[in-house]
């Protein structure tokens, strides 16, 4: 089971950061490509993984399982789906009601990517609590854990920015990080039943 | 003999002197928000640089000897425009590097409203500080970014007559500055019969796919490129038309028009005769570039990562 913890904690970095590399991109049309539309990205991501690693560790107190876990995964990958199919009537929404591009982009970060975010930023504290056997080992899983996850994330933001954007459109991109969510939640559940047995 | 030493030495210091021996570098450098900007001086020539490793990364030059001189091709080519319409009421440049292109049309096209769009607070302020840029109640500069602007500016109803695409950061243009969304929001902007213009370069694999962006959006143009420069560029005129219906242009009218156009230029140093002949030759002539490779969009514009392809 560990190793698929990991893994999924490693993927849950990697997705993270294509995620945010994607939103420049994302919202560049509406807003350019300023400092000022990379802060707000930046400031929402920051502030939706604050509070995801507030609930994922209040999360982990009750009941932890693999399958809960599993459905951080399943439950982000249903939030994602709106980026793809919405994203443009949102933009367009709050461009034509908010002049401020900063703002514009500050609010359009919000309900493009709030949500998803706060539930990927579960992922790191809920593992740590699977992991976890013993208060002597946890600050050794801890940063185990930190180092898988921020490895993906730095996997994430390299891939993405080099090879996808060269490879894939944006909206193809995100249903491969939708994609790979649901199968790493499939993976979770899976495992779960396994090594329950 | 000591005197007559530390009376050199003096002169040597004085401002008059630093001033004749700073003629030949740099006046002014500074880091922006988006790029980094450097005044180079060399003789009478005066540059703005977005960057110091490459050596063909000058924005806009001016010649202090002569100061109205469009030192660069892509400059005098973007002249072409008033071939088209020689007396556009309203003109939109996107980019505005050293102000070269504003301040020659503010006085080609007196009557000319000119809206410049310039992201760079600190290019701005340089192109006023050493490059003579002016602005006035026709010839304004808005600090935005130019996909939020054209958004804007078409919700409010606004239509130029003539729109000039120059937005370049030290790299190429930016990227979503490419794409077909954008050039298409460009061509929303345009009056009825009014003209694109769009200075890029031919000499990287990005021709491809930034000459079928533009043929997407508008069908045919005139790509104006020579063989002395690295510089090519788009010229749209009755940009909003089908390209199958606009107004064909014989090589007579333009050179006509040229004709007409020459004393008002010479001091610009654009030898617009020669260009309306050039223009006549491209406009007939076929694309030259790889009509398969993709255009590029706001879904997929990975544009200066296909430049080394």
């Amino acid at each position: 089971m560990i190793p698929v913890i990991y893994l999924l904690a490693f993927s849950g970095g990697f997705v993270i950061m294509s995620l945010e590399l994607l939103g420049g991109r994302i919202l560049a049309p509406y807003f350019g490509s300023g400092i000022y539309v990379w802060g707000s990205i930046i400031t929402i991501f920051m502030l939706s993984l604050s509070i995801g690693y507030l609930l994922g560790g209040r999360l982990s107190v009750h009941n932890p399982s693999s399958s809960r876990f599993a459905a951080i995964f399943a439950v982000a990958a249903v939030l994602l789906l709106p980026l793809t199919i919405y994203a443009q009537g949102i933009m367009e929404f709050i461009f034509l009601r908010v002049e401020d591009p900063r703002y514009g982009s500050l609010v359009t970060s919000i309900v493009l990517f709030g949500l998803p975010t706060v539930i990927l930023g579960m992922i790191s504290p809920y593992s740590v609590r699977l992991l976890v056997d013993n208060v002597a080992e946890s600050g050794r899983v801890a940063g185990s854990l930190y180092f898988v996850s921020t490895l993906g994330s730095a996997i994430g933001t390299l891939m993405t920015s080099f090879y996808f954007v060269l490879w894939f459109e944006v909206n193809t991109i995100i249903i491969l990080l939708i994609g790979c969510l649901a199968l790493l939640a499939a993976l979770a559940f899976t495992a779960d039943r396994i090594f329950a047995k | 003999m000591s005197t007559r030493l530390l009376l050199l030495l003096l002169l040597f210091l004085t401002p008059h002197a630093r001033a004749e021996a700073d003629k030949y570098g740099v006046l002014h450098e500074e880091r922006s928000l988006y790029t980094r900007i450097l005044v180079h001086q060399n003789k009478d020539l005066l540059c703005l640089k977005f960057t110091l490793v490459r050596s063909d990364s000058n924005q806009s030059c001016k010649d202090l000897a002569q100061p109205k001189r469009m030192v660069f091709s892509y400059a005098q080519m973007s002249m072409a425009a008033l071939l088209f319409n020689p007396n556009p009421d309203r003109i939109l440049i996107v980019g505005l590097g050293g102000g070269t292109l504003p301040m020659a049309l503010r006085e080609l096209t007196p009557d000319a409203v000119i809206d410049t769009v310039e992201i760079d607070p600190a290019v701005i302020r340089v192109a006023t500080d050493y490059f003579g840029y002016r602005t006035d109640a026709q010839n304004l500069i808005f600090t935005e970014d130019a996909r939020v602007f054209g958004k804007r500016a078409k919700i409010k109803g606004q239509r130029y007559d003539l729109i000039i695409l120059d937005a370049f950061n030290g790299d190429y243009i930016p990227e979503h500055l490419m794409t077909v969304e954008y050039l298409q929001e460009m061509r929303d902007l345009l009056t009825p019969d009014g003209t694109l213009v769009a200075n890029t370069f031919s000499s990287s694999n990005l021709y491809h796919h930034e000459s079928n962006s533009y043929r997407q959006v508008f069908g045919d143009f005139i790509n104006y490129r020579r063989q002395d420069t690295g510089n090519r560029v788009i010229l749209i005129p009755q940009a909003q038309r089908n390209s199958d219906t606009r107004t064909p242009l014989s090589e007579e009218l333009l050179l006509d028009r040229a004709r007409a156009l020459e004393a008002d230029l010479r001091p610009y140093d654009v030898p617009i005769v020669r260009i309306a002949a050039d223009v006549a030759i491209a406009a007939g002539a076929k694309p030259d570039w790889n009509l398969r490779k993709r255009p590029l969009s706001d879904q997929y514009s990975p544009a200066n990562l296909l430049r080394k392809r």
